[in-house]
This record gives structure tokens, sequence and C-alpha cells, in this order.
């Protein structure tokens, strides 16, 4: 575009500080300098989220480092940025690719985006998580590749003698009037600079001038996926770094006594280690294949585990004693009053926890796929025993995340085992180890009271318990760190400042709190994919359904005269009229519906599902069938569309994780150890489970800025389910998944740790 | 230790390997082809899937010493040779409909999908909704209705 078409008014120019660093080719950073101006916040409900979310909590923490971002312009045209944040699925690297693209006028296919190895430097804004990466680095990278471009522009208005302001830019290249050119590739050199200077600030596009941001992008690794390039963490191949994989205690978090017959299975074929670490027995081997071999061998005499005695009963009944109490009194007929249960559910991704590390005498190199690589630097380090300077830490692109990487545990693992075998290792965790060992979402309780007073909602308590979510991967330091500046008066602990972050009621309901309890008991857990939302809104909407059958209103006509957000509103009356609301369906087919506000953002989901006989029976083999959802329409105000293929990726993501918490995919905590071992075990959604009708609607942008999108549709689909699941089949479900109840698998032996693989592959071919 | 030979993505090639190592390890570690992915080895998740002439298998569940000489094993990086073009119809379909997320699973699903349409149209019919529901690869992202609309569009060009 003209140099002279940019817009004044850019909000860049008042916050960042640009630099030109000292670099053979063109290099820009940037730093940001005024670190209170966060997002917009919607207008102003009561509750802490709507003020300021987790989100603008995140905004704030990276603000002050948010500046040593840069973007390097090669010598071949193409523009390369390290983006310090996980890739694992959510698209990040093509949201920041179209970033670059658009504000230096250069094709989308020119800008290279890798992961930035952790920098300590940046502190709290290298974490990937709550659904804020695009929201916190969309000014600081387009800046930086605004200057670039305002950098390439000088160069060749130097070279040619003519000013700045009569020149153009488009498709990586500068013009003038005459028709001359230059490739940005060509003028890298001439705009690079010797030492690091300051440099002006330009304006950003503004919207109207957008040709690649707010429209519908391809992945950028789009290709090397579909050819198999793609390489993942357990791709990677590190000279020396053997196959590893752990032999497991029966319970969660066992120790190793003894060690039975070390020597008879270090001369097993392949195997050439065998370590005792904290939870396990390492064996490191030629190929996985006898790694898996030898974990059948090993005999080991195992130490107890950190919750042994706990079973799902036992773990209810303490989540039931540390409910916390509702505070008004019911008022009879006038009270809607339920209580529901949500079991442990799985964060693992389809790639296996996996890590490389080469520890040496006095340092460490470490990859893995890794949402806080800076946590697990200092953690690795402090094992070791090697200042944190001295391990680097690689992240990788993963094969999902949900959660799960936002801590390192396979990373210290491998370390451990390195460090213990003298050799570089590739660890990876088994599927079973995942499931059985791995981090969970807590099981929760919802208990929920509302009163109806003449003909109006006066108040609305939900009282959530659950097991402690572990939060020690970094946002808690993130929390010390800004808490003078949080809206949230008290003194809660960082699970309670999460909870009141990311919850609030959409709805008009008088006196209004949602309050958090947690027990303590020594589970592996984490956050899943939107953390505490699935659980409080699917059973806020599942009460606001029933308050609206206590009041004779239809569940969208009710939701309409109490939603007090006019973006939910919009988005809520789109689903019904896109999702056809009210359509005359047959005896056990139901209409739903689920609404939800986070991250900035506003989502209706409207879904159908299917509980007639004929449907819930239907056979698959070893498959879990049930109620199925066939229908599913999502609608979302995004604020500002960054790449809306993207973000109905994300959503059509979000419906099918809340199928599976709905319907189908729980853990089985049984003495101390899930009984899951294996997807057909674990039943997250499959083909036979997801609706053959799947519509997304993107709203027109309402905003400038991009609100979250990652997580953001898992909570409004998963109340949509299970409001229809109840109206289907004239029953308020209590108890998450509804399968829950029902083992529907024969679990593997808990020893060994990791069943042995099949030989019939070639039986079942087709 | 015992030599196994057998033919992968159209080139003949011999590997050590004790013979009751699974497939997916000897592609995997042994032969550095890291199409087929590890999500499981219990025949479950369906991300290694791969061909053995030309029907689709899982490596993670058979023995490198089932595999005999004449073998033709097809992993993704030899899917698009089979057809003498830069990409199979049905990767370029994943293209067009933007498939992927995290991108894990796609060559299982992908080598599925060209194995289902292969076998649909060998039994003269159509795919069907039902038989996509038989699919079992988990796409742990949950892109299924990306996929079942690109299977549709690449059966179209098989």
């Amino acid at each position: 575009m003209a140099e002279q078409r940019r817009s004044p008014d850019s909000p860049s120019r008042r916050r960042f500080l640009g630099y030109l660093l000292a670099a053979p080719t063109l290099a820009i950073g940037v730093q940001l300098i005024d670190p209170q101006s966060a997002d917009a916040a919607i207008p102003s409900p009561p509750q802490p989220e709507d003020l300021f979310d987790l989100g603008d909590l995140q905004n704030l923490a990276a603000a002050p480092t948010a500046g040593l971002i840069s973007v390097q312009v090669n010598a071949d045209g193409t523009a390369s940025f390290a983006m310090h944040r996980a890739e694992v699925g959510q698209g990040m690297t093509t949201s920041v690719a179209m970033m670059i693209a658009e504000e230096m006028d250069l094709p989308l296919d020119k800008v290279i985006v890798t992961l930035a190895d952790a920098r300590p430097e940046l502190l709290m804004n290298q974490l990937t998580g709550g659904s804020n990466s695009t929201r916190s680095i969309y000014l600081p990278v387009r800046t930086a590749a605004a200057i670039a471009r305002q950098q390439l522009v000088a160069a060749a208005a130097k070279q040619w003698n003519v000013t700045p302001t009569t020149l153009s830019t488009a498709n990586g290249m500068v013009s003038d009037p005459s028709g001359r050119t230059a490739t940005y590739g060509s003028l890298t050199t001439a705009a690079a600079s010797a030492t690091t200077m300051q440099v002006s600030v330009p304006a950003l596009k503004s919207p109207s001038q957008f040709t690649i941001l707010g429209t519908p992008q391809n992945r950028i690794d789009a290709h090397d996926i579909v050819t198999g390039r793609k390489r993942f963490g357990m791709d990677l191949q590190v000279p020396g770094a053997l196959p590893t994989m752990v032999a497991r205690p029966p319970t969660i978090n066992g120790t190793v006594v003894s060690v039975n017959n070390s020597a008879a299975v270090k001369a097993m074929p392949g195997v050439t280690d065998i370590a005792v670490l904290s939870h396990g027995v390492a064996v490191r081997a030629q190929t996985f294949g006898q790694c898996i071999d030898a974990i059948q061998a090993l005999q080991v005499t195992w130490g107890a585990g950190t919750v042994d005695n706990q079973s799902d009963a036992s773990v209810l009944a303490a989540l039931k004693a540390a409910e916390l109490p509702l505070i008004v009194p019911p008022l009879l007929a006038q009270t809607v009053d339920a209580e529901f249960t949500f079991a442990f559910a799985s964060n693992s991704p389809l790639e296996p926890d996996n890590a490389i590390a080469d520890v040496r005498a006095g340092s460490a190199e470490i990859w893995s796929s890794l949402k806080v690589p800076i946590t697990a630097q200092e953690e690795i380090a402090a094992m070791l025993g090697l200042p944190q300077s001295a391990v680097k830490v690689h992240v990788v692109q993963g094969g999902g995340s949900f959660g799960r990487h936002l801590f390192h545990d396979v990373a210290l693992e491998a370390a451990e085992a390195s460090k213990k075998m003298g050799k570089p290792v590739k660890l990876s965790w088994s599927r079973t180890d995942d499931f059985r060992q791995g981090r969970t979402h807590p099981m929760c309780t919802s208990r929920v009271r509302a009163n109806i007073l003449l003909g109006n909602v006066v108040t609305y308590e939900q009282r959530h318990t659950s097991v402690q979510t572990d939060f020690s991967h970094g946002l808690g330091e993130m929390i010390t760190a800004t808490a003078a500046s949080l809206p949230i008066a008290g003194n809660l602990s960082f699970a309670e400042s999460i909870f009141e972050l990311s919850q609030s009621s959409p709805y008009n309901f008088g006196v209004t709190t949602q309050l958090l309890n947690e027990v303590p008991l020594a589970f592996n857990t984490g956050s899943m994919r939107n953390i505490y939302s699935p659980n409080v809104v699917c059973a806020q909407e599942l009460v606001v359904d029933q308050i609206a059958n206590r009041m004779h209103l239809d569940p969208v006509v009710f939701r309409r005269q109490y939603l007090k957000n006019s973006r939910l509103l919009a988005v809520l009356n789109k689903a019904a009229q896109v999702g056809n609301w009210g359509a005359k369906l047959p005896a056990g087919i139901a209409q739903g519906v689920g609404v939800h506000a986070e991250y900035q953002a506003a989502i209706a989901c409207l879904v159908e599902i299917d509980c007639t006989p004929a449907t819930v029976n239907r056979q698959i083999p070893n498959a879990v069938t049930g109620p199925r959802v066939t229908k599913a329409v999502i609608v979302v105000d995004p604020g500002f569309a960054i790449n809306p293929r993207g973000l109905e990726a994300q959503m059509i993501g979000g419906m099918n994780d809340a199928i599976a918490l709905a319907l189908t995919s729980s853990l089985h905590m049984q003495h101390g150890i899930p009984l899951e071992g294996s997807w057909d075990n674990y039943f997250y959604t499959r083909q036979w489970n997801t609706p053959l009708d799947m519509q997304v609607v993107i709203m027109p942008n309402t905003s400038t800025s991009p609100s979250g999108a990652g997580e953001l549709a898992v909570a409004p689909s998963f109340a949509a389910i299970a409001c229809a699941y109840a109206r289907a089949t004239g029953k308020l479900p209590t108890s998450f998944p509804i399968n829950h109840g029902t083992l529907s698998f024969t679990p593997y032996p808990l020893e060994p740790s990791t069943p042995q693989s099949p030989t019939d592959g070639l039986v079942n071919t087709f | 230790m015992s030599s196994h030979t057998f033919v992968l993505n159209g080139t003949q090639v011999t590997v050590e390997a004790d013979d009751n190592v699974r497939l997916l390890w000897v592609l995997r570690d042994l032969l550095g082809v890291t199409g087929p992915k590890y999500g499981c080895g219990l025949e479950v998740c369906k991300a290694c899937t791969s061909h053995i002439n030309g029907k689709a298998f899982n490596p993670c569940s058979v023995p490198v010493s089932q595999i005999k000489p004449t073998d033709e094993i097809t992993t993704i990086e030899g899917l698009a040779a089979t057809v003498g073009q830069d990409l199979h119809p049905m990767q370029q379909a994943w293209l067009d409909t933007d498939v992927a997320q995290c991108g894990y699973c796609q060559p299982g699903q992908i080598m599925t999908a060209v194995a289902k349409v292969k076998q649909a149209k060998a039994d003269g019919r159509t795919l069907t909704d039902d038989d996509l529901d038989q699919i079992r690869n988990i796409c742990r992202c949950g892109t299924y209705s990306r996929i079942r609309a690109a299977i549709k569009a690449g059966a179209q060009h098989m």
C-alpha cells in the first residue's frame, strides 16, 4: 500500500518503542511502553470476569517484556519470526504469519514462523494458555512488521534518492510511481544496522485496509502435514537420543522400592540402559518396541503412591463434605435447587508426551512441546543442579495439548533419565501412561440454587467444589506479580483467582454469587481446555432451563429476557434462527441451547440430540455409541476474526470436545489409578459420535481486537448438549458424562504398566 | 537380529531388526520414516495407518517378520507417487478443506480415507455416511466434520 495511506491514529504509535537491531540483514524489535492499556472491556456488569478477565491478567503480566520480540527480513525476501508461544494445533503460527504479511505487504507464504527457545528474559510472556496468545501479541507483532516495512521503504528511498512518501509496497516489493521496483530481499542488507538504535514507530493499517487479516486462510503448515513432513517432537532425531520408556507403578505417583531383574532386562535385545527414576524404571533401547518388551519383562517392587486409597466414590464424598454453604434459604416452591457431578477427565493429546534430553556434565539441552518453557527450564536446571542459563530448552511442534503441555513432567523425567544414564534419550510416555499417570481435569461438583419471586429470578448461587487444580506451571507467579492490579477483593488462592477471573453469570438474576472451594488431594491435575467453564456453564445452563420451565417460558425466550450482554443476545438470536429453534421434532429428539461470554468473546450453541432407542443402541464394534448429537450450530462473536477459517476450526474442535465431556469420555478412578488405558477406553468423540450437520456462523466484527478463541466453544457446547439431553429424555442429567456409571470396556492390567502391542495387524486390513 | 527386506514407498529396503519388533518402530526408529505416527501402539488410535499392498493396516501391530520381501508398504510419504502426482487427490482435498489442526493424526486419516474410498469402489458403490461412521481414527483436535467433507471431495477425484 502507499506509504501516506497509513492511519495516523493507530494505537501502536503510542504504545511501542521500535528498535533497529544490530544484524547483517534488517531486524526489528519492539517494546511495549504502555502496559495498562488492556483490551476494551465489554460493558460493565458486576462480576470480575466481565471487567477484567484472565486474558487481561496475562496481557498485564506480559506487558513489561512484550517488547523483546523481533522480525527479521532475509536476503531471499522472506521474513522470519521466532514465536514466543507454542503451536499445538490452535493455528497461532498461521495467525502470526498473517499479521506479519499484512503489515509488511508480503505474501503469506514468504513468512516463516518458528517456535522460540525458552527465553527467561520474557518471564511470563512465554506462557501459551487462557486463549490469550493472539490477544497479547496482536499489536506487538504487527508493529514490528510495520517498522520492518518502513525501514525497507526508507532504504529504497535512499537508494533512489526520493522521499519515502512517494513510494509504495506490495507483494514483497517497494515501487515508485515510475514503476521502478526493488524486492525486500535486495533491500534488507542496506536497511540493516551495525548497531542497535531506536527508530520511529509507524502507524499500523486500519482494519479497512486489511487484505490478509480478517480473510480465511489455510494453515501455513498444511502441506507439510498432509505429506507427512511436519516434524513433531516424537519425530525429531537428535544424535544418540535413543528411544526410552518407563515402567510405572500400579498407582499414581508410586515409587520404586527395588528392581529385581535388571541384569536380565539389560541383556534383552536392543536394550542399552536401565535407570531408576523418581516414579518408574526407565529403559533405553534401539526402538520403542524393545522398550515396551523390556517393560513386559521388568520385575519391580513398587512403593505406595499418593492417592492409593482414593476411588471415584471416596473423592466424591470428599467433595460433598467440602461444599461451601448456600446462603439464601430456599423459598419453597419458588426455588430451583440442583447439584451436578463431573467425573475426572484426561487432557491427553494424541501425540504421547515426549521429550528429548541430552544432559552433559555442565549443561543440558531439551526438546519438547512446552507451553511454559521458562518454568520448565527453571525446574529442570534445579533438578540437575545446573544454573538456568546452562539448560537450553527448545520448544517443538506439539500434536495437540488441551492443557497437558502447560506442565513439563515428561521433559523433567527425560532430563532425569539422561542424567542417570549419562546418555541422550528420547523419552516417550506410552498411551497408557498418558491416561493413567498423566494430568487430569479433576472431579468436581457444582451446586446451584436460584430463587424466583413475583415472576423474577432474585438470587442465583453456584458453589463449585473441585479436587485441587494444579496451577504451579507459572500462572500463580503471574497473579502474585500483578495482585495489586486485580479487581478482586480479599486474599484469594491462585485457583480462586483464576475462577473469579474466568467465571461470570451472563444473566440478570439479582444477587449472584459463584464460589469455588478446592479439596487438596494429591492427584496429578492441571488445566484442561477451558478450565472450570465447561462444568460451571453446563450446570448454570441446565438450571436456567429449569427456571425457564418453572416460569413456563421457552428456553430461548427466557434467555432473551434475562441476558445482560447485547453481544450474547445477538449470537443467541442468530443461533436460534440458523438452527431453526423450536422446530417440531420426533419424540426422543430435542434441541438445546447454551450461551457463554469469556475471553472478551460471545458465543451461543444450539444442538439437536437423538436419544431414540434405534440411535442409542446402534452397534459399532468396541465403541460407545449412545445418544448422538445430530446437528450443531455455533454462532461466535470473536471481536475481530483474524482468520475466520482457523476460528471455525477451533469452534468445531470445541464442540467435539464437549460431546465427549457430556456423553462419553471420563476416567474411572479406582484404588489410586484410572482404569482407562487406551482410546477405546477413554471415549473421546469418534466419527460415530460426531454430528453430520455442523455449522459455524461468525458474526460481523464487533471490535478491532481479536478475542480468545481456542477454548471458547467447549463450555457453551457442553451446556447445549446437556440441555438438549434433558429435554429429549425428560430427565435432568446430574452426572457427567452421562455414561460414566457404566464401565464400557475391560481394563488393561495395571502391570505391566504399558501393554504389549498386538500382532494381528495383517488380519485387520481393509 | 535378522535381515528383513520389503518394498517401502516404491524402493526395496533391507533392515536389520529382531523378528518381533513391530513394523512401526522399524519404520520410525530404524529407517527414519516418521509419517506414520505413534498414538497408542495398541491398534486403536490408527495414527500409524499405512498401506500394505494397497490395503490399510496398522504397522504398530505387525511384527516385522510377518512382512514378505514382495510386500509393498506405502506410508504417507509415498502416497502421492502411487498416482504419479505431487499430491494424491485425497491430500489435495485435505488442503482444499483445511482439515488439519495440530496435524498429528492426519497422515493416518488420509491413508484410511484412501483405503475406504477404494474399498467402496471395489464393492461398486459410493461411500456413505455409515461408512464414514466406521472410521476409527482418533482426531483429538476434533476436526471430524472437515475430515468427512474432505473424504467426500477427494473421492470425486479418485
